[in-house]
């Protein structure tokens, strides 16, 4: 599957604040990978300014949250915030975790192009990824 | 009926243990020995005691905590109030992570999901008149375990209590945290270092309390299979055993004070098996590999209860349904302490609802449903015998293919172990999503309309504020150069290679926080950087 450039689409899956809940988020790198996509994937504990430093010098078509301690509306303004700064507020970005529902409309009210909840299928995932990356 | 059985479908269980439709007297073939034993008697299959709960039912201990010590104090008062006999403290993630709550990455994190504690104030406020020699307390702390055991301790010693008599646990089980969990600090060696200095002061100073609960809890949540659990866990219970020893102190010493922490959920009888052979397997290797004579320190003491990882954000009133049989399999299995999920747990914080709700399931099975009327029940079936002799040969393969590869340490430091965990449960969400594997509410019998009608817990910015306040405002009056003096102790202490609780206890008593004792230890021992390996 190729992105906007006509390479792979490359995805960065990103653990913001403390948050050492990690399954999903690899699971995710996981299935993303065998759907033929580069995935770059952090790990845990990062700033959102190093969450926006990676999806510049990685050069990422999208960019993955992944949060369970339900910090997700404060980590992901923030977020968001630090990526429209590096001039990628164009670069789609997503949300999976633990996010209830009334926040899920919250998130997309920031800016956020889609919430994965826990316990979404990985096809739902990397169908949306094509579908944003992939013209 | 040969061909019959053949008809239909295999049975396997997430171990890789196949079950055959009829078990008899004929099944249990090539155990070592008889195996099994009486109950409080080598090698313990049965239970570690001899008349279990006859004598003294489970401990109840129900994890707790959020918000301000003032706050969690009142849940803890409540727990207390509605029965239950221990309490199980949950941190917030600054405080796992050594970080005071005025650290810029603690934004938003202030008490989100377990107790604040900066200082040694926290501590004193959070336990205020409980009685800590009926109601035992267990931390779950790990990165940052040295400066909150410094402060339990300490608290204890100004409330008059004897560090001598004081019983009760830390989880402190840092080699899980690098596989699932996550709250490390420290480099991986350092990091075992510091349990040892725990495990030292605790041998020499109090005696009773147990400073390390190993956990195969969080390597099974991350997605291990049951047996995998049970080996991981056990390695790394002899991980710690090799630096104690390493440090000259004799395991009868040390090892009665290592407890472990299990999960429960998937299949009922893979999980009794695995804590039966477990329960075995720990006793043999404590007595064979390294010559403990003690009893306690070959008994498999342990905290099981439900994992989160089996319950569903579908249908979440399945939950409570699960945890019963949760709770039921940890009864069952003879466990000293139950802590059993809560049904909004896939969600958020358990409210008080739910927690009392999870306190009375386990009140029922003791007080109505009879779990408490004889010792290990099960013993003796052909089924549950026969299937515990597979587990435990499947748990002793695991840990020597662990074994042949470097060890349990080597490892996780080069991340081995965690893509081991990671490939389980990648294969295991596949067929769960291809419903290979049946889940109630998520593969099967699905509803429809799904509305989440569950309570939230809500994260209150006014605690967090206070919770800063009160941090500006002790550091402003305490001892500035007591502070500056036992830090610097601290870190010749580590600098030294000593073992650094003497030092962080006079630290956290001049009320110095855990992000300038852990800052002060990261100076000297770095920072763990995570391998990532799928």
């Amino acid at each position: 599957m190729t992105g906007r450039t006509g390479k792979r689409i490359r995805v960065l899956i990103a653990k913001p604040g403390l948050d050492g809940h990690d399954v999903g988020a690899k699971l995710v790198c996981r299935a993303l990978m065998e759907a033929g996509m580069e995935v770059i994937y952090t790990g845990l504990r990062q700033s959102p300014e190093a969450i926006a430093n990676a999806a510049l010098e990685e050069g990422v078509d999208v960019v993955g949250l992944s949060v369970l301690s339900g910090a997700h509306m404060p980590l992901t303004r923030k977020v968001k915030e630090r990526l429209e700064e590096a001039g990628l507020g164009g670069v789609p970005l997503i949300v999976g975790g633990n996010i209830p529902r009334q926040d899920a409309r919250a998130l997309q009210e920031l800016g956020v192009a889609a919430v994965f909840p826990t316990a979404t299928p990985f096809e739902k995932v990397v169908r949306f990824i094509e579908e944003q990356a992939g013209q | 009926m040969t061909d019959r059985i053949r008809e239909i479908p295999p049975v396997v269980w997430e171990s890789g243990i196949g079950i055959d439709p009829v078990y008899g007297p004929e099944s249990r073939t090539g155990a070592e020995g008889d195996g099994i034993g009486a109950p409080g008697e080598f090698p313990f299959t049965r239970g570690i005691h001899p008349l279990m709960y006859r004598q003294r039912p489970w401990t109840m201990r129900q994890y707790s905590g959020f918000g301000t010590a003032a706050e969690t104090h009142e849940r803890f008062l409540y727990l207390i109030k509605n029965g239950q006999t221990g309490l199980n403290v949950a941190f917030d993630l600054p405080t796992q992570c050594g970080l005071d709550s005025d650290d810029p990455m603690a934004e938003g994190e202030i008490g989100r999901v377990g107790m604040a504690v900066d200082t040694l104030a926290d501590m004193e406020e959070a336990f205020a008149d409980i009685d800590l020699n009926r109601i035992t307390v267990s931390l779950t702390i790990n990165g940052a375990a040295v400066p909150i055991m410094a402060m339990y301790f300490a608290m204890a010693r100004k409330r008059g209590f004897e560090l001598s008599e004081l019983r009760g646990t830390a989880q402190n089980d840092i080699l899980k945290e690098f596989v699932g969990r996550g709250t490390w600090i420290f480099p991986v060696e350092p990091s075992i270092k510091l349990v040892g200095d725990t495990m030292e002061f605790c041998a020499r100073h109090v005696p009773r309390y147990s400073p390390v609960s190993v956990c195969g809890y969080h390597i099974r949540e991350s997605g291990a299979s049951p047996a995998q659990e049970m080996a991981y866990g056990l390695s790394i219970g002899k991980a710690y055993i090799d630096h104690a020893l390493g440090r000259g102190l004799d395991v009868d010493d040390f090892a009665p004070g290592i407890s472990f922490n299990f999960d429960i959920h998937g299949n009922l009888w893979e999980q009794v098996a695995k804590f039966r052979a477990g329960r075995r397997l720990w006793a043999r290797i404590l007595r064979d590999e390294y010559g403990a004579k003690n009893p306690r320190s070959q008994q498999l003491r342990m905290i099981a209860g439900g994992g989160g990882g089996g319950l569903t954000i579908q249908q979440p009133e399945n939950n409570i349904v699960r945890g019963a049989y949760y709770a039921l399999i940890s009864a069952l299995s003879g466990t000293q302490t139950m802590a059993l999920c809560s049904y909004d747990e896939a969600y958020t914080i358990p409210s008080e609802r739910a927690a009392k709700i999870s306190l009375r399931t386990m009140q029922i099975l003791m007080h109505e449903m009879g779990l408490c009327d004889t010792v290990d029940p099960l013993g003796g079936s052909w089924f549950v015998e026969t299937t515990t002799d597979r587990m435990e040969e499947k748990i002793i393969a695991i840990m020597r293919e662990v074994e042949s590869e470097g060890g349990i340490v080597q490892g996780i430091a080069e991340g081995r172990v965690q893509a081991a965990v990671n490939r389980q449960a990648y294969e295991h969400e596949r067929r769960l999503q291809r419903g290979e594997i049946d889940k109630v509410g998520v593969n099967r019998f699905v509803d429809e309309e799904e509305e989440q009608e569950v309570e939230m817990h809500p994260y209150r910015d006014a605690e967090a504020l206070a919770q800063l306040d009160r941090l500006a405002r002790i550091r402003a009056e305490r001892d500035a150069e007591r502070v500056v003096a036992t830090l610097s102790a601290v870190r010749e202490a580590a600098r030294a290679n000593a073992n650094v609780m003497p030092a962080v206890m006079d630290a956290v008593e001049a009320y110095a926080t855990v992000g300038e004792v852990c800052s002060v230890l990261q100076d000297i021992y770095g920072t763990y950087r995570e391998p990532v390996r799928f």
